[in-house]
């Protein structure tokens, strides 16, 4: 891939998620918010091959799609019926929060402004995916299986909180 | 058996104590049960101090100087070593003889009198208590081991003289006493911390041992006086000297057995068994031991000058026994163990020989304690007249009666320690003490009956402890006659078989039968009318007949400036203190009823708040030191 | 040329927009969502740390993806939370929830 695609794919898919994020924040409509939260994952997805990720980028299709539809599906579900146009409004702190988050931004953007990060180093490797299954069961093997845990218990955890509550008398 | 009973020395005082603990958590209900436990466990106690005494006493020469001591540690940490344990040499067999044979007596004597008290399973505990902490006293080896069952005599003495505890009198009485003796023991206490500071021990024998030297422990002579004086407080207390002899009187306010007890035997001879203990530390200060000679000789005159005066019988009793301290107290001053402790020991048996028979009175008049309500009690109740005209013998010191051998004793040190004053002074004290005491005894029981009075004898149980320590009391001084006698065994230093210059006895004698006939004059043959003598004294009378009113001026100090300065104090604490502490409170309140408004309970606005925190963090830090807000954040190259 | 300070900025813009999101939205499912957004601006930080200082390995994708596993364990329970809350108050507006008052 050369220097001039890559650029310009990196502006492309960049471009859309930020819009796309923009969009889930400000809309109005809970529902285009969803929709534009996929449409922003996929940008992400984009950013991740760009960046060699194949896995992650697939990982972030798969689960976050998966994820968002049934958010979506409960966004709808509990929101009142006929203002759904109405669903998703800002509260009372919204300037004051814009000040704050871009008081944020530029932050972050000073400190990165002062690091010289330096030059590619090198190619990637080819086969990411077999490299990341070896970290996975050699150094991360631990965190790996914790993770299984995290997830099981999160789960039930969830499962239990949802669960209508029963009259104890 | 002598054997046995030296080394298990320490049963004296533990069987008194297991009887009040029995008393107190088993036989309470029980009055018989409780008073056979507490007689048997005393009298038990009894022939063991017998039995140490015949040991110590039959070994001679050998623990005169050096005493019988063991002891198990109690508790040490590094420059403190205390140890509880038992220490016999002639003076504390002595002590146990007199403690537990006087508190035997008393305790047969309460079965009579006590009886069909409502009280009388707890009486005996209380009794058993007493007994238990001044045997433990006794035996104490170190200053603080006295220290404890000093404290412990003193609660017991609370306890009893406020045995009925329903009179307002008696729970006053035993207040004055318990706070009375706590400003002693203050002092007390303050002495033996400095003795522990300097020397590093408190035992008696290591005591004795480097006092003398006193300048290798970077003390001079005046800081040694001072510590000996602030060690004498906690006898003026405990033993009723002057100033501190006002709860005395008062503690008669407790059953009369009680009186016995405090006054003959137990409480109030701890404090000149204290300073008998520590003599060593008064021949070295030699000014300490002035002042304690000379307070313990004007307590002597000054009580006896009250007793003049009294009208109850109780109380003329009670500053007789001040005056009797003062008299043991004095010969500490002068430097005598051995006339002090013969004083002790005779005047154990008459004064307890006298508040029994006073008891017995009592109990005869059904509650009359004025001495001109009486009369003629001689021919109704012979046997407590009689033995009461033997302690008065022996209090005024008629030969041979005891009291003759001890206040000769007393008046020889006086006389050749040069204390020329302090004799002439116990002379006088010894006339007034004959005539206020056959005062008492003419009004009492000779005279004319009075028909209003229906006086009955007394028991049995009440009347064998009168006759056993009236016999003591005409042979306890024959003790000091043999060769090797009192002054040989009980003695600090080498052993004087003085002997009193004739002129000596007979200006003693004759002071006591002076007093004894101007009594006589007085109030038995009336040829002196004693009205005429009251009003020719004037003023004097009065100050006498009211104590010179120490206890009121003790009252004007308290009302004026403790409640004065409680006054101003509560009024501090009020507007200060409390102001404070109210304006603390009240700013935080009002400070929490603005802030909390702060509080909006939306999670959104707190996060807010936290990543506006962030910013104006890092803007504060790169403001002050970019370089350092660099390292921190984790920026730069 | 794209350097890594691209994505980190890339990164810090999405986090900020998440930010926003979070603390201004009213509905409790698009909190949620704005904590997706930025739990992905971690991931593209993570993932592009990875690629250009460690390229050989890519320990900062192993991260990702753990950080993928909480944010759907996240996304799990706090829904089930809005529905525990929507049961006992029949609402998902955030601004109808203040009990941590006082």
């Amino acid at each position: 891939m050369s220097d001039a695609v890559f650029t310009v794919a990196f502006y492309v898919f960049s471009a859309v998620t930020v819009l796309a994020a923009l969009g889930v924040v400000l809309k109005k409509n809970l529902v285009h918010s969803a929709l534009l939260l996929i449409l922003a994952f996929v940008g992400v997805a984009g950013i991740y091959v760009l960046l060699q990720a194949d896995f992650i980028a697939a990982v972030q299709i798969l689960v976050y799609a998966g994820a968002v539809a049934i958010l979506v599906a409960f966004g709808v579900m509990l929101t009142k019926r006929g203002d759904i146009r109405e669903s998703n409004l800002a509260n009372r702190q919204k300037w004051p929060a814009l000040f704050v988050v871009a008081g944020v931004f530029a932050v972050i953007y000073a400190l990165l402004g002062q690091t010289n990060w330096g030059p590619l180093a090198a190619a990637g490797p080819e086969d990411s995916v077999g490299i990341l299954a070896t970290l996975m069961l050699t150094d991360f093997v631990v965190p790996f299986e914790t993770a299984a845990i995290l997830l099981t218990v999160a789960m039930l955890g969830a499962i239990v909180i949802a669960k209508e509550v029963k009259n104890s008398k | 058996m002598i054997e046995f009973a030296m080394q298990k020395a320490w049963l004296i005082p533990f069987l008194p104590f297991l009887s009040f603990v029995l008393i107190g958590l088993i036989t309470k209900r029980s009055e018989k049960l409780s008073a056979f436990i507490s007689i048997a466990c005393i009298l038990t106690s009894f022939v063991l101090a017998i039995l140490v005494a015949v040991g110590i006493f039959g070994a001679g020469e050998e623990f005169i100087e050096k005493s019988f001591e063991y002891s198990a540690r109690w508790f040490s940490m590094p420059g403190l070593e205390i140890s509880m344990g038992v220490k016999l040499d002639p003076v504390s067999s002595m002590m146990l003889f007199v403690v537990t044979l006087v508190a035997s007596l008393v305790q047969i004597y309460s079965l009579g009198y006590m009886h069909g008290d409502p009280g009388f399973s707890r009486f005996f505990a209380y009794l058993s208590l007493f007994a238990a902490s001044m045997l433990g006293l006794v035996i104490a080896t170190n200053l603080l081991q006295m220290f404890v069952f000093w404290e412990l005599v003193g609660l017991c003495s609370y306890l009893l003289i406020g045995y009925y505890y329903f009179k307002v009198s008696a729970r006053e009485a035993a207040k004055k006493a318990f706070m009375t003796t706590r400003i002693g023991d203050f002092g007390m206490l303050l002495g033996i911390l400095f003795l522990q500071i300097v020397f590093g021990t408190l035992n008696f024998t290591e005591l004795a041992e480097i006092v003398p030297k006193y300048a290798d422990y970077g003390i001079t002579l005046g800081t040694l006086n001072l510590i000996a004086i602030l060690l004498f407080i906690g006898p003026v207390g405990k033993s009723g000297q002057f100033p501190l002899h006002v709860w005395l009187p008062d503690a008669m306010e407790g059953p009369t057995p009680v009186s016995a007890l405090i006054h003959a035997a137990t409480m109030v001879v701890a404090g000149v068994y204290l300073v008998g203990r520590t003599l060593f530390l008064y021949k070295t200060a030699t000014t300490a031991a002035e002042v304690v000679a000379y307070v313990g000789g004007f307590t002597a005159f000054f009580a006896a000058t009250i007793a003049l005066t009294q009208i109850e019988m109780k109380r003329i009793l009670a500053y007789s026994t001040v005056s009797q301290l003062g008299y043991m107290i004095m010969a500490l001053g002068v430097g005598s163990l051995t006339a002090s402790m013969f004083q002790l020991f005779t005047h154990a048996f008459f004064k307890a020989l006298m508040f029994l028979g006073a008891g017995s009175v009592l109990h005869a008049m059904h509650g009359k304690v004025n001495v001109w309500d009486f009369g003629g009690l001689r021919k109704k109740m012979p046997y407590t007249a009689w033995t009461f005209v033997i302690g008065g013998l022996a209090i005024a010191g008629i030969w041979p009666f005891a009291g003759f051998y001890s206040k000769d004793e007393i008046l020889l040190e006086a006389f050749n320690t040069g204390h020329t004053g302090l004799f002439w002074l116990a002379v006088i004290t010894a006339a007034m003490t004959a005539f206020y005491m056959w005062r008492m005894i003419f009004l009492t029981f000779f005279g004319e009956e009075k028909a209003e009075n229906h006086p009955h004898e007394s028991p049995f149980s009440m009347l064998l402890p009168l006759f056993v320590l009236a016999f003591l009391s005409v042979v306890g001084g024959w003790v000091a006659l043999p060769e090797h006698g009192w002054g040989y065994y009980i003695r600090l230093g080498e052993h004087e078989a003085g002997h009193a210059p004739a002129w000596m006895i007979a200006t003693a004698t004759t002071a006591a039968v002076g007093g004894i006939a101007l009594a006589a004059a007085m109030y038995w043959k009336k040829i002196i009318s004693y009205e005429a003598v009251g009003k020719a004294a004037g003023p004097l009378y009065t100050l006498s007949f009211n104590k010179y009113f120490i206890d009121e001026f003790y009252l004007w100090i308290n009302h004026t400036i403790v409640d004065g300065l409680g006054r101003l104090l509560y009024w501090v604490d009020i507007y200060v203190v409390d102001g404070i502490v109210n304006g603390l409170g009240f700013f935080t309140k009002e400070a929490g009823a603005v802030l909390r408004h702060t509080q909006t309970g939306r999670l959104q606005n707190y996060a807010l708040i936290l990543f506006a925190a962030v910013v104006v963090l890092v803007l504060y830090m790169y403001f002050k030191s970019p370089a350092a807000a660099m390292i921190v954040l984790g920026g730069g190259n | 040329m794209i350097g890594l300070g691209h994505f980190l900025v890339l990164g810090a813009l999405l986090f900020c927009i998440g930010l926003y999101g979070a603390l201004t939205k009213r509905n409790a499912v698009a909190v949620l969502m704005s904590i997706e957004l930025m739990l992905n601006a971690v991931n593209i930080n993570l993932v592009a740390f990875s690629r250009y200082l460690t390229p050989d390995y890519i320990a900062g994708q192993v991260f990702a993806v753990f950080t993928i596993i909480v944010a759907a364990a996240e996304v799990a329970v706090g829904l089930a939370i809005v529905i525990a809350i929507y049961r006992d108050r029949l609402s998902v507006e955030l601004d109808d929830f203040d009990w941590l008052k006082w």
